[in-house]
């Protein structure tokens, strides 16, 4: 299991955009990806759930994949974080 | 009888642009109901599939539809239904599904629809203004999914015996896309929001809309007369004769000024005695090749990479670069592409967290010196390019060359990744063509022997201009020394334009200048070949280049290149200009 914590730095948030972003990255991974912010753990590769995480600017997110390519998978999504998702 | 209440004015958010004027035609759906059906035993399995089934054939509608709107307006507005394919296929709440099928035994629209409401209720009860707008799109695939399991038909939007104003309680992007501009004149939700699907579709196929009127459709009776301000946002109910009169002009206004366009753009970019000036557009975003469509650009003369990199932090991949260029290729496909490529400081390109002092950017490590110095990364840019030139009609642009010795290299590199691909049997375009920025004044002094090894040139005016004349246009103190039309300057073009003919090629022109309604007799008269400009310009371009004769332009260059005196040169400029042109509108963009 590999685990990483990021910042939502772009300014919207975790909003449609970007949710559909994550939803299509962890979708190309093999291994089981969750996002964990405070209490709340979703399914990486469900857009219902990761629009629900509603993870505004500046909360800090965790992100946990296992499997056979979960070390890409959390570089790889955690990256998504960490460019704004090419906005702004 | 009560007094029917003229010019009712209801406020709504303003969706798409355009005055409306006509008939309501309300789009009346039942609200499906959905009953709560326990399951005979062994039926289980059999619901499961037949969910599922459902799912099936309401993906195969979705990419229907995608495919649809793909062709109408391109690639980029089709990602509208990916969004739906993504809530379709989403695998938490399908597994609910199934899970509250099997444990509760009962029918598969009455657990689907449960969990949909949950989702629903949660994401309306953020503060997000832009994913409450998602609702809208998973309440257009649920229902797509319901109305295949309860075998109804999915609603269309019936041919409308008369054209009108549709008006509706909400729409879906689905109903947007089945509207025909002969019988819909432009429609009004009570929900929705400014940068809903709905909207930005409607923005695209041209329909005036509002939405969000929050109670409006319970107002409006069947066939009364309504106003639509799609800029301001507002309908009009019942409008007095003064109403009615001062919109009809207002939306004459705006269809006489989007018909001229319209024309314009199926006009040909030639002088009055037939010479051919062919009218590019400069973008710097996937996205503004609509614009240069609709404005009639017969090409893309300068596609800006930078902002690949400007992006993210990170080097953008050969993937997403080949995904970006192929889909413009393919877009804009038969008319050319240029892509010029990284024109930025070469900081850009190395992970240095102490990036190395560049004292003077401007003159410094950046464009194609920093991409010939770090040739793996231009090597990705290349590929991606190569890759995506299969469709024939992509180009290739070298930004700030100052040497022959620069161009050759980049060719041998070239020459390296065109052995790669063949090696890989990685097809691309063995034609493809290779042109230079004429930006630095070595290179325009140096044209004759550059254009041997190249297939056209694009003069940067902007920058040449500051090199020329040693002029910081962004330097308060000096910036009134940045003279477009300096002698100099002019000789430079001429000369570029001469020797490039010289050893046949084309010449074109992708600065400000080719902006510059009052620029353009010169340019053309010099025998500019291809004007580049931002989209908006090219109609005000080409209305120039129709009202003028060559030959003429040709005599009046000769005079402006007499002249030695950079006052004299904007003077005689200007008065050809009004002599011409008088006071219309023409202004600079």
């Amino acid at each position: 299991m590999i685990e990483k914590k990021i910042q939502v730095i772009n300014r919207l948030g975790l909003h449609a955009r970007p949710a559909a972003l994550v939803v299509q990255k962890a979708s190309k991974f093999k291994s089981e990806i969750r996002l964990i912010k405070d209490e709340d753990e979703v399914n990486a590769k469900s857009i219902m759930s990761v629009m629900m995480l509603a993870a505004e600017m500046g909360s800090f997110i965790s992100i946990k994949a296992w499997g056979e390519d979960e070390a890409i998978a959390v570089e790889e999504i955690a990256k998504l974080f960490e460019e704004k998702f090419g906005e702004e | 009888m009560e007094k029917l209440k003229k010019n009712k004015v209801w406020q709504g958010i303003p969706a798409s642009p355009g005055v409306a004027i006509g008939k309501a035609y309300l789009l009346d759906r039942e609200e499906i109901k959905i009953k709560e059906e326990k399951l005979p035993p062994g039926q289980i399995q059999k619901e499961i599939l037949r969910f599922k089934k459902a799912l099936h054939e309401a993906k195969k509608e979705i990419v229907k539809l995608k495919e649809n709107i793909a062709k109408k307006l391109g690639t980029e507005q089709a990602k509208i239904f990916d969004a739906h394919l993504l809530i379709l296929e989403d695998e938490v709440v399908n597994q609910q599904v199934f899970n509250g099928i099997k444990e509760e035994k009962k029918n598969a629209e009455f657990i689907y629809s449960r969990i949909i409401q949950k989702t629903i209720q949660a994401i309306s009860s953020t503060k997000y203004e832009y994913l409450k707008e998602r609702v809208a799109d998973i309440s257009a695939v649920s229902t797509r999914v319901i109305n295949r399991l309860l075998g109804l038909k999915q609603h269309t939007i019936e041919p409308l015996r008369t054209p009108g104003i549709i008006v509706a309680h909400s729409l879906s992007p689905g109903d947007v896309v089945q509207m025909k501009k002969e019988s819909v004149l432009g429609f009004a939700t009570d929900t929705g929001g400014k940068t809903s699907h709905v909207a930005l579709l409607a923005k695209s196929l041209g329909f005036p809309a509002v939405v969000g009127l929050k109670g409006f459709f319970s107002k409006v009776r069947s066939g009364g007369k309504l106003i639509l301000d799609g800029d301001k946002g507002e309908v009009i109910l019942s409008p007095d004769d003064v109403t009615l009169k001062s919109y009809e002009l207002k939306r004459e206004k705006l269809l006489e000024r989007s018909r001229s366009l319209l024309e314009l753009t199926a006009l040909l970019a030639e002088t009055q005695d037939k010479r051919r000036i062919e009218l590019s557009a400069n973008i710097e975003l996937p996205s503004d090749v609509e614009s240069a469509v609709e404005n009639g650009a017969e090409g893309i003369g300068l596609f800006r990479t930078e902002y690949l990199y400007l992006a993210s932090s990170d080097l953008p991949s050969e993937e997403e670069q080949y995904q970006i260029y192929s889909s413009i290729a393919q877009r804009v496909y038969p008319q050319n592409v240029i892509i010029r490529t990284f024109d930025m400081g070469g900081d850009k390109f190395i992970h240095d967290p102490e990036r190395p002092y560049e004292p003077n950017p401007f003159l410094g490590w950046r464009a194609i010196r920093a991409c010939l110095d770090l040739p793996q990364v231009f090597k990705i840019q290349l590929r991606a390019i190569l890759k995506a030139s299969s469709l024939g009609n992509l180009n290739l642009m070298l930004p700030m060359i100052s040497s022959l010795e620069e161009l050759l290299k980049t060719k041998e590199v070239l020459e390296e990744v065109k052995v790669e691909l063949r090696a890989k049997k990685v097809p691309f375009d063995e034609k493809l063509k290779i042109g230079i920025m004429i930006e630095i004044p070595s290179a325009a002094l140096e044209a004759d022997s550059l254009a041997k090894h190249c297939d056209f040139f694009s003069i940067g005016t902007n920058d040449l201009i500051q090199y020329t004349l040693a002029v910081d246009r962004t330097n308060e103190r000096i910036a009134h020394l940045y003279q477009s039309f300096h002698p100099s300057v002019l000789k430079l073009i001429k000369k570029t334009i001469d020797e490039g003919h010289k050893n046949n090629i084309w010449v074109g022109l992708c600065g400000e200048m080719a902006a510059d309604p009052k620029a353009i007799v010169l340019l053309v008269g010099l025998g500019i070949n291809e004007l580049s400009t931002s989209p908006l310009a090219i109609p005000q371009v080409k209305k120039v280049i129709r009202s003028i004769e060559f030959k003429e332009a040709q005599k009046f260059a000769e005079e402006v290149m007499r002249l030695n005196d950079s006052k004299k040169i904007e003077k005689l400029l200007e008065e050809d200009y009004y002599r011409r042109f008088g006071s219309e509108n023409f202004s600079k963009i």
